[in-house]
């Protein structure tokens, strides 16, 4: 059992997290400390939560653009809502923040389960459309941190054993998650639809309203994330989260998630934002300048999928070499 | 597989293929273009001015040039979302050689070998590694943009040669500008590339059916890192107009162009699926575009509502041809139940 986890692509994973994790720790041992760690997590988990939600999408061969362009819209109204109501009861604005989300992921997942147009064109589309809607709402105002109450701030905050809000969150989600896409007949259709859709639809699997299903999460995770991202960083502007959606899928396609369909665990993608968010984290510890970042990342991302792609070639004797094996990004949509 | 049932229960392909032709993508958006034309003399007195029509083109010109190959590599059923990091890595390179005092033509020449090698590489790593192109460009598009923060930091360089203007805000006669006159050679050699040679005819059919084309003998893989070399090429000369029509770097240049090419390609009818598609309609939908810029420019329109504008015309222009049909199947579904 060990052994297996081991030598999976998760097993390996998580060993160069650790690796990373530990090098970083020789250098400067406050890395490794308990509290040091849990704020990684802290950093990472609205990563995680936007990453299960984009696993979902890209595991039934599609992918959401817009999905840092909802962060940014969801959090903007949240805030401006806290600010005209500073008494507003908590409750009230999360769940307004999934139901908006939610709103603006089911958009995406509308065209692409009735019209059949594909999920990049369309999320490119919305993703400006998203963007630009957070411009009319604030005018181009920002919500600063003494106008929003502090409840809104405090929330994410708020330690249960040691542990922040926003940490438990991302727990909770992911137990879920996983019991989902391993235990579920629903979670297991994402993969049935994305595996072979031809297949899927003569077993009776609706493909596109799966592929509706997985913005709709996508979605409401994004507009959670919109909540906790403008709390945590206690300000909310238009481009909040801008270029995030990149890191998004760059955390899914780290952790195994194939974008082509089909492929992909709870586990691997978790690890993989971790991936990111130990190597954010830990570039500033070791004196890397902050210029250096954007191409640090970049590497570790074709780095890793490179090492990704190696290990998914396949064991057996290939006869005849496929060209396009892997390198069908767009075909992956069509179906 | 829905269409597949759909399509056998519908057999009126000769009515369709009429459709087709009234509906011809590029006939619609010249058709467009006239009505936003017209909507812009309407909005402003100047706009048919010969000089304001010029100035409109700088909307649109060196994206227009990075479209061309983009649709030739998106019918190629690959994309790359790395362009506009090209873009920022070539003027930043070209910025360092101008301040060593560096003649104009070793900095153009620095400025189009810095996106060749950008688009070589990026063509190595999808071909060699079997990596879908979309990944390897997000990769690649936080690494290109990534030396240029490197190398640059936070500052602006702006001592280019004198003469280096010429090329973003030169005109060759009356109110041709130079930029104007390249992208007009650029589209005619694209179009005879894509659709008067073998190797356009490839690129459909790669895009087509890349297995297919493999087996029927196709260099698929070599052709896929010529086109990606040729994104690369065509983004080094977009920044070196860029660079020389702003006059300065810095390494957030260009920040989102990306986007607007790819949104450019899509509205020229170009199928994101790969396989279809002309440099006709590409070269139309970049006129559209630059010219709802221009007229929202003229209504004071602020930039990030274009966007919006942008996106819901991208939208509208990809589902309108699937809404048709979905009216027309609900439609025969129900006369089929009443009969």
């Amino acid at each position: 059992m060990l052994k297996r986890f081991v030598y999976s692509r998760e097993g390996i994973l998580s060993l160069i997290v650790l690796a990373m994790f530990f090098s970083v720790g020789a250098i400067s041992p406050d890395f490794i400390s308990l509290s040091n760690s849990i704020g990684i997590f802290n950093d990472t988990a609205i990563l995680i939560m936007l990453a299960l939600g984009q696993m979902l999408v890209i595991l039934t061969r599609c992918i959401d653009l817009s999905v840092a362009a909802n962060v940014a819209f969801t959090g903007m109204l949240v805030a401006m809502v806290n600010q005209a109501f500073p008494d507003i009861n908590m409750a009230f604005l999360i769940l307004l923040s999934l139901v908006v989300g939610a709103f603006l992921g089911a958009i995406n997942g509308l065209f692409v389960w009735l019209l059949k147009v594909p999920s990049i064109v369309i999320t490119l589309g919305t993703m400006s459309i998203y963007r630009g809607a957070t411009f009319l709402l604030s005018d181009g105002a920002w919500v600063n941190s003494h106008q929003m109450s502090e409840s809104f701030i405090g929330l994410p905050r708020y330690e249960v054993l040691s542990i922040p809000v926003l940490c438990w969150t991302a727990i909770a989600l992911i137990i879920l998650a996983f019991w989902t896409m391993k235990f579920s007949v629903w979670g297991r259709n994402f993969y049935a639809a994305g595996g072979n859709p031809m297949a899927a639809f003569y077993s009776g699997v609706n493909v596109g309203k799966v592929q509706f299903y997985g913005f709709l999460v996508s979605g409401t995770l994004a507009g959670l994330c919109g909540y906790f991202w403008v709390s945590r960083f206690a300000v909310a502007y238009v481009d909040v989260a801008n270029g995030f959606e990149l890191q998004v899928i760059a955390a899914c396609v780290i952790g195994g998630v194939s974008i082509v369909g089909g492929l992909g665990s709870v586990i691997g993608c978790v690890i993989g934002a971790l991936f990111i968010g130990v190597v954010n984290n830990a570039l500033p510890i070791i004196g890397v300048s902050p210029f250096w970042q954007m191409a640090i990342s970049g590497t570790v991302i074709i780095i890793a999928v490179i090492a990704n792609a190696s290990s998914n070639k396949e064991k057996a004797r290939i006869i005849l070499r496929k060209p396009d094996q892997a390198s069908t990004s767009l075909s992956a949509q069509s179906h | 597989m829905d269409t597949i049932i759909k399509k056998s229960t519908t057999p009126d392909a000769l009515s369709t293929s009429r459709l087709q032709a009234l509906l011809r993508w590029e006939a619609f958006l010249i058709l467009i273009v006239f009505l936003v034309c017209v909507m812009n003399s309407y909005l402003s007195p100047y706009f048919l001015d010969p000089w304001n029509l010029s100035d409109a083109t700088f909307n649109f010109t060196e994206k227009a040039l990075i479209a061309l190959p983009m649709a030739m590599l998106i019918i190629a059923k690959e994309i790359d979302i790395s362009v506009a990091a090209i873009i920022s890595l070539s003027s930043t390179l070209m910025g360092l050689v101008a301040q060593m005092g560096a003649p104009i033509y070793m900095v153009v020449l620095v400025g189009v070998l810095v996106g060749a090698t950008c688009g070589l590489f990026n063509g190595v790593l999808v071909t060699q590694f079997k990596i879908p192109s979309i990944v390897v460009t997000i990769g690649t598009m936080s690494l290109f943009r990534g030396i240029s923060y490197i190398l640059l930091g936070d500052q602006v360089v702006r001592d280019y040669p004198d003469g280096f203007e010429f090329f973003g805000q030169g005109y060759v006669y009356w109110v041709f500008s130079f930029e104007l006159l390249l992208l007009v050679l650029f589209a005619l050699l694209f179009y005879w590339l894509l659709h008067r040679t073998t190797f356009g005819r490839y690129t459909y059919a790669i895009g087509n059916n890349p297995t297919a084309s493999y087996y029927s003998g196709i260099k698929v893989d070599k052709h896929r890192l010529i086109l990606f070399t040729l994104v690369g090429v065509m983004s080094g000369i977009a920044a070196v107009l860029l660079t020389s029509r702003l006059g300065s770097t810095r390494p957030s240049i260009a920040m989102g162009w990306e986007l607007s090419i790819i949104t450019m390609v899509v509205l020229g009818g170009v199928s994101i699926l790969g396989g279809s598609g002309t440099i006709g309609g590409v070269v139309l939908a970049a006129v559209l575009m630059g010219m709802v810029t221009f007229g929202m420019g003229l209504l004071n329109i602020p930039g990030i509502v274009m966007t919006i504008i942008v996106g819901v015309m991208l939208i509208t222009v990809v589902s309108l041809p699937a809404l048709i049909s979905f009216y027309k199947n609900r439609l025969s579904k129900k006369e089929v139940h009443q009969s």
